[in-house]
């Protein structure tokens, strides 16, 4: 089966649009920051200043602060996004009227522009106007989402579940209507019940799109911005500044480029690590299948 | 262990559907081998499918045992069944989805113990208990799905829904001969679903041939071969399938091309035209030329099959096929064919037979 080889540099032309693509849409971008967050242009002439801006970013408190709210926001929505996108997506209809219906009213959250999701909730959560506000404070309790960080906070990750279960549901939708008949109909004939049917023969085979579903939703709730920019601002005080909207305030804000590339740099390595980690962890019983 | 009795058992789906099952009448002796055998979409699933109680018949009653289990879900009947892909659960080692049905039914675990090591013997499974399931090759997954039904010690009946479907064709002989011990051993009816004539004709001892939602026969696998009761199991069983030529009966005896075929006296003749006379192509013998009753053809070709040659020859506008040993085979060109009385069969022109089931 030895096919005689022949050399030909004609074969680099057609590797050249993806060079292309590939430098000017990640390599050229990225050393730009690279090349920014080893030196002081701030002064109009640029001095290098090597390790400088990582050691200070690494040392700000506020950074620290930003870091552990953002872990904190990203374990919450995971942690309710996913048990509640799976909740649904066993929920909804196997056949007829009522899974289209149910998947349409899903997919709203979804069509909405994420700076209109964040002004939406905005006025909802509102102690005067708003419906969820006004209600909750006719129920008697004393709710205000712009003056106190708890309120802000609970409004901010119930809006990211509102916004972003849905996307969940659907991905495990899709994995359960992957699984054939023929699983269910042995698990009946082998007198399982509903929720050994779940554990052995639906969990199991929804493992590929959970780990998506994990990745997709741990990457954009550590990057979020828009949403709490427009809720929230951030505050009260820094209680819902995440590391996106602190990262902007010093890139756009202060227009401290050295700073904000150096952040940036550690930011990226930490989105990858963290991925990484998901990825590993949930995808280790199928390389042990494998092995 | 019992015996399992349809009657005027149908179904279609949907109140407006087509029948999938046209109105029948089937008993599954206790302990018997049964091949249910016919072309995709025959309805032989749902057939299966209903024995086991994953679908309610929208006719008609399911008897084990003399129990009446129609309106009985799937679990509450002792008919285990196996799947035409191998439905093993992944995430559990063998011995745990041996134990599943078992566990699920609520059995003592020392029982569970003792019972999947018994059955795992018997599969020859016991040296893999300890491997996660999704491990296995397709073959060994089948055979795991075939003893989460022997497992349970009230299961009267084995469906097996083409089960040698993703077995590699070697392995399919490792499968069916487990499956003859199993039957051998455990006493359980099994039913086979398969379109595969070699299939079903060595393992069964009785064969349901089964068209267009009906069941056309019911017999051993020699009555289907000998004596098929309808053109469509002529053609389907045996490989070639029967030649079936296109006849007018006048006193006793066949025309076919206007040449005159002896018929046996005994057959129950019709007398007119559009009749068809079966014979299959084991029994066609060539003769010398001129004998009285013979059939003259023109023989196209001879193919070599090694074991024997197959001639194919055409009688006016009818192609008719012979299965003949090496020296027997005549040459091409015009040649004498004797179609003994004893081996032929004429099917009457009613509606039913000439219903396009025909196949080829």
């Amino acid at each position: 089966m030895s096919v005689p080889r022949t050399r030909n540099d004609r074969a680099w032309l057609f590797v050249l649009p993806v060079v292309l693509l590939v430098a000017f849409n990640a390599l050229i971008p990225l050393m730009t920051v690279v090349n920014y967050s080893v030196q002081d242009i701030l002064t109009g002439n640029p001095v290098f200043v090597g390790a400088e801006w990582f050691r200070k970013v690494l040392r700000d408190p506020e950074l620290h602060g930003a870091l552990r709210r953002q872990i904190l926001f990203s374990g919450s929505v995971l942690g309710l996004e996913l048990p509640l996108g799976l909740i649904l997506a066993l929920c909804i209809p196997r056949t007829g009227r009522g899974q289209t219906l149910a998947l349409i009213v899903l997919a709203m959250p979804l069509l909405i522009p994420w700076n209109v999701v964040g002004t939406i909730w905005q006025i909802f959560a509102r102690g005067d106007i708003g419906l969820l506000g006004a209600g909750v404070n006719a129920l008697g309790l004393d709710y205000n989402y712009t003056a106190r960080a708890f309120d802000a906070w609970i409004t901010v990750v119930v809006m990211d579940v509102w916004h972003w279960t849905p996307l969940v549901a659907l991905l495990c939708f899709a994995g359960l209507r992957a699984i054939p008949d023929a699983y269910y109909q042995a698990a009946a004939i082998d007198g399982a019940g509903v929720w050994a049917v779940f554990r052995h023969v639906q969990l199991p085979r929804l493992r590929g799109v959970l780990t998506i579903a994990v990745l997709l939703r741990f990457m954009d709730s550590f990057m979020i911005y828009t949403e709490p920019f427009v809720l929230t601002g951030g505050g009260p005080g820094n209680s819902t500044t995440f590391l996106s909207q602190f990262l902007a305030r010093i890139a756009v804000g202060q227009f401290d480029l050295g700073h904000a590339a150096a952040f940036s740099l550690i930011y990226f390595l930490v989105v990858l690590l963290f991925s990484w980690l998901f990825y590993t962890t949930m995808t280790l019983e199928d390389a042990q299948e494998r092995a | 262990m019992a015996r399992i009795e349809l009657t005027s058992l149908a179904h279609r789906y949907g109140p407006a559907g087509e029948y999938a099952l046209r109105p029948l009448e089937l008993t599954f002796e206790d302990g018997g081998a049964y091949a249910l055998l016919g072309p995709s979409g025959c309805g032989k699933t749902t057939l299966l499918n209903i024995v086991s109680g994953l679908l309610t018949p929208s006719q008609g009653r399911v008897l084990v045992g003399g129990r009446d289990v129609t309106a009985e879900p799937p679990h509450r009947r002792n008919i285990a069944q196996v799947f035409q892909f191998p439905v093993v659960y992944g995430t559990m080692t063998v011995f745990d989805n041996l134990a599943f049905p078992l566990r699920n039914r609520r059995v003592a675990e020392a029982e569970v113990g003792a019972r999947v090591r018994e059955i795992a013997k018997l599969l020859e499974l016991d040296a893999d208990l300890d491997r996660r399931a999704s491990a296995l090759p397709a073959h060994r997954k089948q055979t795991l799905s075939l003893g989460r039904g022997l497992v349970r010690r009230d299961v009267a009946a084995i469906l097996l829904d083409e089960p040698l479907t993703v077995v590699d064709p070697q392995l399919k002989w490792t499968l069916r001969r487990q499956l003859k011990a199993v039957h051998q051993q455990m006493n359980v009816t099994l039913v086979y679903v398969t379109h595969d004539q070699t299939e079903a004709l060595t393992f069964a001892d009785r064969v349901v041939v089964m068209d267009a939602g009906r069941v056309v026969q019911h017999g051993t696998p020699r009555e289907l071969f000998e004596d098929p009761a309808d053109p469509f199991v002529g053609r389907f069983i045996g490989s070639p399938g029967m030649n079936l030529l296109a006849c007018t009966i006048e006193q006793g005896a066949a025309i076919i091309a206007g040449q005159r075929i002896a018929l046996a006296a005994e057959a129950p003749v019709p007398a007119g035209a559009h009749h068809l006379l079966g014979i299959r192509p084991e029994f066609v013998r060539p003769v010398p030329a001129n004998t009285a009753g013979a059939l003259r053809v023109q023989v196209l070709s001879v193919a070599d099959l090694g074991r024997y040659r197959l001639v194919t020859a055409r009688a006016g506008d009818q192609t008719l096929l012979a299965r003949l040993e090496d020296d027997l085979a005549p040459a091409v060109g015009e040649a004498w064919l004797s179609l003994p009385a004893r081996w032929t069969k004429v099917f009457a022109s009613t509606a039913t037979h000439l219903s396009g089931a025909v196949p080829g």
